[in-house]
């Protein structure tokens, strides 16, 4: 099984991905450079939080017309896993391979600390390791994550299940209080129709060591790693 | 070199190039041009005299406090490399070792605060590229006026703006900081920022244009007229007119920044490069001198190679445009191909613009014309003016001695505490640190907020580093020998606090205007102070920064040197925070037998805060016994005994204890029993919310209790039991008794954990979101909300 991990001019948690796929996990990853044109070999793609391209258009804006996203497209067309965490998201969203969007945070500022989500899906590959309504504990960080989706798509998405994540009060409430970002529906993350691409804000790489304050984020790639494994994608690196 | 006791030394200057002294508007005085000719033998042209005038500023030159830096201890063993590189160099092990430097950029901020704290981040980091390392970590220390002000409500939320803008895009987190706020910063805040890098030893690089003949190459960013003459602007007081100096401020793209880290890093690591710098203050014209200078090589240039972004630029300008995210390189001679492709891989220059020589002189063309030629010594901080200014102690040093001391507190001393965790210098600072990214990376053990000093785990082995950034200003203002020696303790302290062995140091002066005495003494008194406490607490001073002349209207600010300190932790696990951690544990103030002298009031924000009054002297302050306690918390820490630890420091035990409740959402019962009556001096305010320095908060398992006061003993460590860790529901209780003739006196503090959460958490944000509309704001250089 093995992972690449997308590096865009100006991507700064691809070493942290790259870290926790390889050293935590224990899968095969290695770097895709954004010129590429080719994902052939990749059993799952990352898309990791950053500010690709300076982020100076709006956020994933300019990364979406990078050669590797053609690549990103294909690869999910044919059923490839795809995540796209924080920076990642907002380039699919942007990519159009995800629905909405992510606009600037309520507050309009910047927002860095441990939030807790809920999990409203487990029959996702990228959530099939939790538990149904299982509290996760995951930090975000981005200015940039309000999740908007107009009332009618947001219905859609509801309907369909497309919601994977929430943010909630460490009770796994929903309030308007847990929201950190004014994101609707307090929208943490969502996947696309066929379940197999997931854009999420929160930095599930960020925790997978008891030592960086829990091991919550593992859930999402060994999630993955069981996914492809049921999926005959070859099994974990010893 | 030229020795002089002032700048304004008067001299008689005949010039037959100039007609009138324009040096003096580029900042240099008659006395120091007169220095320029004669290190020429000649009249400088204007791009000549350009770049003395930029090199010779305080900002470049340090030429007031050069030589009291030759009083720092700068050694030790694990010292690789120390003042004089771009930053120093400290061994941590297993092949790796730290790097680390704080850096100001006050004046910039003070007219444009978002790029100018933005650009400080940008500039800081450069210097741990040059060093050959990955930046790790980011702090800062922060200094502005009171909130109350619009003006200063639109600086602070510029500056942390800015420093949010460009540390969470390039990628490096910001994980701890301090700000102070006081009327002396108004018009001049402090933005001092520091990096943190971790290098292989063999990694290491300098900034020498070693080998003749070697290429000199400009990477990263183009060349444009933005903050051309920063380095004079930064070294003058800021009055009426500093507004029209907004153009001397560059705008930093931390997107080109995070690019050229990793290419400078690529071909450090491909060993491709002989030296390499940071082009910062002074651009092109220091990063060429210093590194010719340094290796004793000249350098010659042809500027019509540098890459521009604008046509029609001048030598002057080429030469002294402080355009953002560039380095000098020298690489290896015929390793400029693979130096250029590694460059254009991530987007970036990289040019070949001239080469070493051999004879010391920086020689600058445009194309076969020669522009400039000037000795690179000359230029260089060991060639500008040396000053030994007069000293003299202000007036107001025994002034505040003859303030007299208000009423004791009240019996009943809520309010009092109630008001201190809401004052601005003592309140939570998340509403700062939550718009940081304190998390990418994956290192940050211990993030801001929750302990003395931030922990970022070494994923290389087992250990972990500490790091902090200290300075108390008021206990500065009140006595700057004794405050700076309690900023290096408390720096050392906030690190045993965390279970890490205290490594070195780096200092950033802030002060007022060097050329008037009393400013003068403060500095050297600062100086003093640092060098006696860095000794005593083997923690050698390996780089630092000075920024002179922060005035406003020509009143200086509190004198704030700031220390930037890091230490190692062997085993990560052993990391200690400051919150309590289960109901039933001891707690124990180490370092202190209760004396509860009224001195321990000098200088505390107890004073300022609730009463106005800024009184001297300051406590005392036992080096020795600091030692001794830091090496208890230590020991205390590695035998894993430690369930939290906080360090006692601004609004005393009292703050202390209710900081660790409420980070830890757990109860305290406290009782403090003075030791001396109030016949002997003693006052229940003192005991309270006294700044007694070398204590710790600390909260240990009942069975552990025995041990640590056994390790105590062995140590000579005074102990006092102050009480236990109860339930969140229970609240927080503690009382203060002093004995008089008559018995006893007591002051009670009870309250409710969301009392005091609301008013410490609070604070800032009430200030803040009420008057910041934020969807008025826009970022860049317009900054700022409103």
């Amino acid at each position: 099984m093995r992972f690449g991990v997308i590096v865009f001019p100006g991507s700064n948690c691809d070493g942290d991905c790259y870290w926790a796929l390889r050293d935590v996990i224990g899968v095969d990853v290695e770097y895709v450079w954004h010129q590429e044109r080719s994902l052939e070999g990749l059993d799952g793609v990352v898309l990791p939080g950053g500010f690709s391209y300076g982020d100076y258009l709006r956020a994933g804006a300019i990364a979406r017309f990078a050669p590797v996203m053609q690549a990103v497209e294909a690869f999910a067309q044919a059923g490839g896993l795809v995540i796209g965490i924080c920076n990642g998201f907002q380039i699919l969203c942007e990519a159009g391979l995800l629905p909405g969007a992510l606009v600037r945070n309520a507050s309009l500022r910047f927002r860095c600390e441990t939030v807790p989500v809920r999990v409203e899906r487990t029959d996702t590959p990228f959530t099939l390791a939790c538990r149904k309504h299982e509290v996760l504990n995951l930090p975000i960080a981005h200015g940039e994550g309000r999740y908007f989706a107009p009332s009618e798509l947001l219905e859609t998405l509801e309907a369909k299940g497309q919601v994977v994540l929430r943010y909630c009060t460490p009770a796994g409430e929903v309030t308007a209080a847990a929201n950190p970002n004014g994101s609707v529906n307090n929208i943490a993350a969502v996947t696309n129709e066929r379940g197999n691409v997931l854009g999420m804000m929160p930095h599930p790489e960020r925790r997978v060591e008891e030592i960086l304050g829990g091991v919550d984020g593992r859930k999402i790639f060994e999630s993955m790693v069981a996914a492809l494994s049921a999926a005959g994608r070859g099994g974990v690196k010893a | 070199m030229s020795h002089g006791t002032s700048r304004n030394a008067p001299v008689e200057i005949q010039s037959s190039l100039y007609p009138r002294p324009v040096w003096r508007e580029l900042g240099l005085s008659d006395w120091e041009y007169a220095q320029v000719v004669k290190a020429l033998g000649r009249e400088p042209n204007w791009t000549e005299l350009g770049m003395f005038s930029a090199l010779w500023s305080e900002h470049c030159a340090y030429k007031h406090t050069r030589p009291l830096f030759k009083l720092f201890p700068t050694r030790g063993e694990r010292i690789l490399q120390s003042l004089g590189e771009n930053a120093g160099v400290v061994d941590i092990g297993d092949g790796l070792a730290v790097t680390f430097k704080v850096e100001s950029h006050n004046h910039p901020s003070a007219v444009e605060p978002y790029q100018g704290a933005a650009t400080g981040v940008g500039g800081i980091l450069r210097d741990i590229i040059a060093m050959g390392a990955r930046p790790v970590a980011l702090l800062d220390s922060l200094r502005f006026g009171r909130l109350e002000e619009p003006s200063v409500r639109r600086l602070f939320d510029g500056v942390v703006r800015g420093i949010a803008g460009y540390g969470n895009a390039v990628g490096v987190p910001t994980v701890a900081g301090e700000v102070g706020f006081d009327p002396s910063f108004s018009g001049n805040p402090l933005v001092n920022v520091m990096a943190v890098g971790i290098v292989r030893h063999e990694q290491v690089t300098t900034a020498a244009a070693k080998g003749v003949g070697n290429p000199v190459m400009v990477v990263g960013a183009r060349t444009g007229r933005d903050g051309i003459h920063g380095a004079s602007f930064a070294s003058a007081g800021l009055d009426g007119d500093s507004e029209s100096r907004r153009p001397s401020v560059q705008v930093g793209d931390p997107f080109k920044e995070k690019l050229l880290i990793e290419a400078c890093l690529e071909v450090i690591a491909e060993g491709l490069v002989v030296g390499i710098q940071d082009m910062g203050a002074a651009g092109l014209t220091s990063s060429a001198s210093e590194m010719a200078a340094r290796a004793g090589s000249g350098i010659e240039m042809d500027l019509l190679k540098v890459p521009r972004r604008e046509p029609g630029m001048t030598p002057f300008e080429v030469m002294l445009s402080e355009s953002q995210e560039r380095m000098l390189v020298v690489p290896r001679a015929g390793a400029e191909e693979r130096v250029k492709a590694i460059f254009e891989k991530w987007g970036l220059d990289a040019v070949v613009v001239g080469r070493v020589t051999d004879d010391g002189m920086l020689r600058l063309f445009e194309g076969e014309k020669l522009v400039a030629e000037v000795p690179a010594k000359a230029l260089s901080t060991d060639g500008a003016p040396v000053y030994y200014p007069e000293e003299r102690i202000p007036e107001y040093i025994e002034e505040i001695e003859r303030v007299a001391l208000p009423a004791d507190v009240a019996k009943d001393a809520t309010p009092a505490l109630v008001a201190l965790l809401g004052e601005p210098n003592i309140a939570s600072k998340a509403w700062v640190y939550r718009q940081y990214d304190h998390m990418v990376q994956t290192r940050t053990a211990v993030g801001p907020g929750v302990a003395d000093a931030a922990v970022l785990w070494l994923k290389e082995s087992k250990k972990a580093l500490a790091v902090t950034i200290d300075c108390n200003s008021l206990h500065c203002y009140v006595d700057p020998r004794t405050g700076a020696a309690a900023a290096v303790a408390e720096a050392a302290r906030n690190l045993v606090c965390t279970g890490a062995r205290p490594l070195a140091l780096t200092d950033g002066l802030n002060f007022g205007n060097p050329e008037k005495p009393d400013v003068f003494w403060q500095v050297r008194q600062a100086v003093l102070g640092i060098k006696e406490a860095a000794e005593a607490l083997h923690t050698p001073v390996i780089g630092g920064n000075v920024s002179l002349y922060n005035e406003t209207d020509g009143n200086p600010v509190k004198p704030t040197p700031i220390i930037g300190m890091v230490g190692l932790i062997e085993d990560a696990s052993k990391r200690v925070t400051q919150e309590f951690k289960r109901p039933g544990d001891v707690i124990f103030v180490l370092g202190d037998d209760l004396t509860a002298d009224c001195r321990a009031l000098g200088g505390s924000r107890y004073l300022a805060a609730l009463y106005g009054l800024v009184k001297g002297p300051l406590p005392k302050l036992d080096l020795e016994l600091e030692r001794r306690v830091q090496e208890l918390c230590l020991e205390a820490a590695e035998a894993g005994i430690l369930a939290s630890a906080h360090d006692a420091s601004e609004g005393g035990l009292a703050v202390a204890l209710a900081e660790s409740a409420i980070t830890g959402w757990l109860g305290a019962s406290c009782v403090l029993e003075a030791c001396k009556s109030v016949e002997e001096g003693a006052r229940l305010d003192a005991l309270l919310f006294g700044e007694a320095y070398s204590r710790i908060v600390v909260s240990t398992r009942p069975e552990d209790a025995g041990t640590l006061l056994a390790m105590a003993k062995a140590k000579g460590v005074p102990v006092a039991r102050a009480g236990v860790v109860t339930l969140a529901s229970d609240g927080f209780w503690l009382k203060g008794t002093v004995p008089d003739r008559d018995g006893r006196r007591e002051a009670v503090i009870r309250a409710g954990l969301e009392e005091l959460a609301q008013a410490w958490e609070g604070a800032i944000p009430r200030l803040m979101e009420t008057s910041l509309s934020g969807a008025s704001f826009t970022e860049g250089p317009s900054g700022g909300a409103r």
